[in-house]
């Protein structure tokens, strides 16, 4: 077990060393770099002038170079400006201040605990992050309070008896949840629930005033849009094997000593039904992922999935960086777990 | 004239979509009459959610095909005063049309009414949302196919021989679905990255693969058939070569080398780049799906059976393995189209890739958003249609599995 989990750790580290790689050079290519250059500086810049502007800024050396320096590995690039003051990677704006005398330090990458400045907030990265990613936190904890209890609920209820009534519509309701996308079952909730010429007028269509203060009002519409697309599958999958366990010898033989159809689902048949399930839901965060930033996008929410769109939109190489590494490590993790979890769940892989 | 109401609405749509009845009525009458001959498709008659299904997708398809006579106003054309109009508003007489961009439709004729509004550019909602239709669907099954390609052409060998090389693919896969999708998309598709060329060389590399994929299909076929041999793989050259050039060689990108006589066609700006990216996207997971099938498959007596008369490889896996694999993969093709569509509609609610006048259902929505608490139409139209297909392929390849799992 611990040589998995030791092999998975070594696997992961590659992955995501390979995937900063790839976001790292796209956002340095040479358009990107003058797209930023531009809106750093002055839309109106001549090629020469952007030229000046990458090079007074480090943009212009080799990007293997600046990568490992990035990570830390290697020493932070220094340089003078036009005046003769000293610039450099590791006496940037967003790097703790100095006592006086004290020389910058060498290195300053993220093994060192520096994420960097952010171009487009004008703020740390880390700083960054660690705000959006508690509001995003809220956020994903709600839908989790709605999504998994009522998905398993769909789900039980749908498999306890397979190919009845209840089965039918609760399958034909799951079916319809996960065919609707965040950006469909946002807007249609939002004309339905919060619109002001047409509608019900129960909810906010923006969850802007959530940031400080979560309210029923203002949060129901983004929780309910996320916990339906992922409710759906989950659901599917919780019936699925709900169908499968109640097919099982040991059901029947509980049947057969007059066991009451309550009690064999309560006691018998949830316990072994919940197993996939639980694999389920680990493997939902990256699904989770992409639709809180649709929603986030959508209602104007100003977490983790927003930073994402901001990042990538303004090409702030850093803040996106972060940002990659943190929903790749966050995908990652939970596949761990999800693996770990179905062998500790699950006795028959666990002694074999 | 006065508005129309609700009820004239529905009769005036309905009747706009009267090509799309006779055709889904004549496909269903002929389905059901031949249903016995038809294999697995025949079954889907037995199956009410197959038929709901084959019965919406079936509504999108003619719906794309005939989109030029459903609609009622070019999709790009401005009547000024119609900004944000509600449902069923009259055209004012004698109108003028403006177009803001050149229309490749230039529909001068036009109905007298606005059927469901129009939206904030005063554009009719309800021909944008029937000639979205036509963007989705010239993408959506073309894109799923393509990722299929590849993920079998990647899939097959992986499983059939293991070791190194299984292990370097499905890292590399896992790499890819390591990705948050949205972020992927905006590393690919913006506008500076299609500048440096990158989704053309990608587009290179990835529509290789349908052509790779049919040669060695054919060749492991009539290896034995040096005459038939010839003919098929001459043909695949000559015809694939030639789609394949012309598809890649496209203006103002830097792959830009194929003479202008031979080229084909040109693709309008955005949908290549879109293609490209969606089936970048799909096909890690497509590749996944084929080799845990062909692992499972792999272990059968009948293909022990080739192998020992001496079958090459690659004829085991496309001739043995990948026919008795085709069941879930029918499945899962129905369930990627929907999800390939609202990978597309995700693109477009960010506005990327595609032109901001596209009338994709993505786009529109995304139009259509800013204005919702007060003008919910233009954004509620097309998002009703893009669940209606995706809900007609889940509940299409629900019947479809439910059916092949019957024998």
């Amino acid at each position: 077990m611990a040589l998995f989990i030791l092999r998975r750790l070594g696997v992961m580290l590659l992955t995501v060393l390979c995937l900063t790689f790839i976001v790292f050079f796209l956002t340095n290519l040479q358009p990107n770099l003058e797209k930023l250059a531009k809106t750093q500086g002055n839309m109106r810049m001549t090629d020469e002038q952007v030229e000046i502007w990458l090079s007074n800024r480090g943009y212009d050396r080799p990007v293997f170079v600046r990568y490992g320096e990035w990570l830390g590995v290697l020493p932070g690039w220094v340089g003078e400006t036009a005046q003769g003051d000293p610039v450099g990677r590791c006496i940037a704006e967003g790097m703790p201040p100095l006592a006086e005398g004290e020389a910058p330090p060498a290195f300053c990458g993220v093994l060192q605990g520096h994420w960097g400045y952010s171009t487009v907030f004008r703020a740390p990265v880390s700083e960054i992050i660690a705000t959006r990613l508690g509001l995003t936190g809220i956020l994903m904890f709600w839908v989790m309070v709605v999504m998994v209890p009522m998905a398993l609920l769909i789900g039980v209820l749908a498999g306890m008896r397979e190919g009845s009534r209840t089965d039918r519509s609760l399958s034909t309701v799951s079916i319809v949840s996960t065919a609707t996308p965040e950006y469909v079952s946002g807007v249609i909730l939002i004309a339905v629930f919060a619109s002001s010429a047409v509608g019900l007028r129960w909810f906010n269509g923006t969850a802007t005033s959530a940031m400080d203060d979560v309210t029923f009002r203002n949060f129901t519409l983004p929780v309910i849009t996320i916990a339906l697309y992922g409710m759906g599958y989950i659901a599917r999958m919780t019936r699925a094997s709900m169908t499968e366990v109640m097919t099982a010898q040991y059901i029947r033989t509980a049947r057969l000593k007059g066991v009451s159809f309550r009690n064999i689902v309560m006691k018998h048949a949830l316990r072994n039904a919940l197993i996939a399930p639980f694999t389920v839901i680990m493997l939902q965060f990256p699904w989770l992922l992409n639709g809180v930033v649709i929603v986030e996008t959508l209602f104007n929410y100003k977490g983790f999935g927003w930073t994402l769109v901001q990042a990538a939109g303004n090409n702030d190489i850093e803040l996106l960086l972060a940002v990659s590494v943190v929903s790749v490590i966050v995908v990652l993790v939970t596949q761990l777990i999800s693996d770990i979890g179905y062998v500790y769940l699950n006795p028959r892989i666990r002694i074999s | 004239m006065e508005p129309l109401g609700w009820g004239a609405i529905a009769a005036q749509v309905f009747v706009q979509f009267t090509p799309v009845w006779i055709g889904m009525v004549a496909v269903f009458a002929l389905s059901i009459v031949f249903k016995r001959r038809l294999g697995l498709y025949g079954k889907l008659f037995d199956s009410t959610i197959g038929m709901i299904g084959f019965a919406l997708v079936l509504f999108w398809v003619f719906t794309a095909i005939f989109a030029d006579a459903i609609v009622t106003h070019d999709p790009l054309a401005q009547v000024s005063g119609l900004k944000n109009a509600t449902l069923g508003t009259p055209v004012p007489e004698g109108s003028v049309y403006t177009f803001n961009v050149e229309s490749p439709l230039g529909l001068k004729q036009s109905g007298p009414y606005y059927l469901l509004g129009g939206d904030n550019l005063a554009r009719d909602v309800f021909s944008r949302m029937v000639a979205g239709s036509t963007v989705v669907m010239q993408i959506a099954p073309l894109a799923t196919l393509f990722a299929f390609m590849v993920g079998i052409t990647l899939g097959l060998p992986a499983a059939y021989y293991g070791g190194r090389l299984d292990t370097v693919l499905s890292f590399l896969a896992n790499l890819i679905l390591a990705f948050p999708v949205i972020l992927l998309f905006y590393l690919l598709v913006t506008p500076e990255i299609v500048q440096t060329g990158l989704p053309s060389f990608m587009a290179m590399v990835l529509f290789l693969f349908p052509l790779l994929f049919l040669w060695v299909l054919l060749n492991s076929r009539f290896y034995t058939q040096p005459m038939k041999q010839k003919l098929y793989l001459g043909g695949v050259v000559l015809i694939g070569g030639l789609l394949y050039l012309s598809v890649i060689s496209q203006d103002r990108t830097p792959i830009n080398f194929w003479p202008d006589a031979l080229d084909l066609f040109d693709i309008p700006g955005g949908i290549l780049i879109v293609f490209v990216a969606v089936v970048f996207v799909n096909s890690p997971t497509v590749f996944r799906i084929v080799r845990g099938i062909a692992l499972d498959v792999k272990t059968r007596d009948y293909v022990a059976a080739a192998q020992t008369r001496g079958e090459g490889p690659w004829y085991t896996m496309l001739w043995e393995i990948l026919p008795n694999a085709r069941g879930p993969l029918i499945v899962d093709f129905c369930l990627r189209i929907g999800y390939t569509t609202i990978l597309l509609g995700t693109l477009g609610f960010f506005g990327l890739g595609l032109p901001p006048e596209s009338p994709d259902w993505g786009t529109t929505i995304n139009d259509g958003r800013r204005l919702l608490s007060i003008y919910p139409h233009p954004a509620i139209v097309p998002a009703v249609a893009l669940m209606t297909l995706v809900l007609g392929l889940n509940l299409l390849a629900d019947g479809l599995r439910e059916e092949s799992l019957r024998d």
